[in-house]
């Protein structure tokens, strides 16, 4: 049974069909890349999973479980964290009291002080943020900022999590830390489902990848299948003129 | 480790001594001076029960004067019914359980919206309540029966006493760490697992409930209430500018602001009748635009630049 299974799932902004009519599933402990140019509806569709937006029509089921209705702290307490696009991190408050937030809430049931804390820092030190605990969140780097993230929803201790261009506007370094981080989550059992543009991460970390374009699920498969299918090739460079011509 | 510890003593004992020193007012200071602490010590009230929801979420609720004013009825119309501390408990559940149903309503609102709607809240209850009296009671206005000063001083300390400690314990629990990460970024507190609907509903109410005992302690001082003197405006700004004053976010800032505040508005009523509210424009645009952390923000920056020093000269 896949972890996470979504069918039919259409969301409408005004007549624009920005998720339409999307089939997928997730296996426990694969690595999932989400890919599509802009505008293809791949955050629609992680807004969709993780509650943000309710879809218009289609269901996704969580563990088995029917989630379509639920509201995002349920959806994260269920175990199914996200990370956002522009960051979303609480700036004011200090890098551990960030993380603190999810152990406290994220998880099932009400946790103990000393175990919340606990897992915050363990949290911290598997991102590599441990130094940082004690700083404002709003003085890290871009990079840190995206890992703080992670860790915050690593501590709300899930089962899947979705990444949502965790390697956007990151430097080639930073985007390697980055890529050895995801391996790593998937290490600890955690499945994976990534919207990325890096292509470099994309092929080495994902075990499979989706491709979505207008709203619409184009094609599906392994790194290799993907990269060499004729229609994402077009949705991406455009039609070859020879082709066109015969 | 050992100077935190020194600190927090200090800070204990300083505060233990003010309280002493206050709770023992009626005893030797003039009938003047106990009034004043009364009015002080119901702005403290309203100030910090107004930071204790406004000052971390950042939505800034003009509704103080409808839950005071909720007090204040409740006292008006129990007040010859019930003894004292059971009509200010009572003012404080009628508080609540308006704040609950208001919270429901309101709090999806965001922004200048949810200003908006909690001040209008202010002007629906004064005009309901007008409107109630004069065409079902047929009289405006209630006479409150009146209690002692220093029983309704005692009241107030008793009150702000139990607030502090309530604001206190929320701040350095979970559901404080909560409150500021709706501040921060509401979204990213829903996706972390907070119950943001539900717990943005009770502190409001919560905040409410303090508001409300305040007003049906402080109503029986008035001895003459009608819905224009309960639901007077300035209730709801007030709290908002003594706390921005004072320092919205530390629980001492809206403490020292409302002190600061009441005592500088009864000062210069007295001193300059004529010129009062213009001097007091001037000072709050100065705060606001020197001030930004308030009183105890520009004081701390002061002692750290003290303190500074000191290292550099070493």
């Amino acid at each position: 049974m896949p972890i996470l299974e979504g069918r039919g799932v259409t969301r409408y902004f005004g007549g624009l069909a920005a998720v339409s009519d999307v089939d997928f599933q997730v296996e426990q402990g694969e690595v999932l890349g989400l890919i599509g140019p802009n505008g293809a509806g791949k955050t629609t569709l992680f807004n969709l999973i993780s509650a943000a937006l309710s879809p218009r029509s289609g269901s996704i089921t969580f563990r088995g479980k029917e989630i379509t209705d639920l509201k995002p702290y349920q959806i994260c307490r269920m175990g199914l964290a996200r990370t956002f696009q522009t960051v979303k991190i609480f700036g004011n408050m200090s890098v551990l009291d960030n993380v603190l937030l999810g152990a406290f809430f994220g998880g099932e049931g009400r946790i103990a002080s000393a175990d919340a804390a606990e897992a915050a820092a363990s949290a911290l030190e598997f991102v590599g943020l441990a130094e940082a605990a004690a700083i404002p969140a709003r003085d890290l780097t871009l990079a840190n900022q995206k890992r703080l993230e992670v860790a915050r929803a690593l501590a709300t201790r899930p089962e899947l999590l979705l990444l949502d261009e965790m390697m956007e506007g990151l430097n080639p370094t930073e985007v390697n830390r980055a890529m050895g981080l995801v391996k790593m989550i998937q290490d600890k059992g955690i499945t994976v489902v990534m919207i990325e543009h890096v292509m470099k991460a994309i092929m080495s970390v994902c075990g499979r990848i989706m491709v979505l374009h207008h709203g619409a699920k184009i094609a599906e498969g392994t790194p290799q299948e993907v990269s060499t299918n004729r229609t994402v090739i077009e949705v991406y460079f455009g039609e070859r003129a020879d082709a066109s011509d015969s | 480790m050992k100077k935190t510890t020194s600190k927090r003593m200090f800070t204990f004992g300083l505060v233990l001594l003010i309280l002493v020193l206050a709770a023992c007012a009626p005893l030797y200071a003039p009938v003047y001076t106990v009034i004043l602490l009364t009015s002080i010590l119901m702005y403290m009230t309203i100030a910090v029960s107004w930071a204790l929801f406004s000052g971390p979420t950042g939505y800034i609720s003009l509704a103080s004067a409808a839950f005071f004013g909720a007090g204040i009825y409740t006292s008006a119309i129990l007040g010859k019914a019930l003894p004292l501390p059971l009509v200010i408990v009572v003012g404080a559940l009628a508080s609540f359980c308006l704040a609950l149903l208001v919270g429901a309503l309101t709090l999806r609102l965001k922004g200048i919206y949810f200003v908006m709607f909690t001040f209008g809240l202010v002007e629906l209850l004064l005009h309901f309540i007008l409107w109630w009296e004069v065409t079902i009671c047929g009289t405006t206005g209630r006479v409150v029966p009146p209690a002692g000063n220093a029983t309704v001083f005692y009241a107030m300390l008793i009150i702000l006493v139990i607030l502090v400690l309530t604001v206190f314990i929320i701040r350095r629990s979970r559901y404080g760490l909560a409150l500021f990460s709706i501040g921060e970024n509401e979204e990213a507190a829903a996706h972390a697992g907070v119950h943001v609907t539900v717990l943005k509903i009770i502190i409001f109410a919560v905040s409410a409930l303090f508001m409300g005992a305040a007003g049906a302690a402080m109503a029986t001082r008035w001895t003459y209430i009608d819905p224009r003197i309960a639901f007077n405006p300035l209730i709801s700004f007030m709290p908002v500018l003594m706390a921005i004053f004072g320092g919205i976010r530390p629980l001492y800032g809206p403490i020292i602001g409302a002190a600061i505040f009441t005592y500088l508005e009864e000062f210069l009523i007295t001193r300059f009748p004529y010129y009062y509210m213009l001097i007091f424009g001037i000072i709050m645009v100065v705060a606001i635009l020197y001030m930004p952390d308030g009183l105890v923000g520009l004081i701390q920056r002061l002692w750290k630049g003290i303190s500074g020093r000191k290292h550099a000269d070493t």
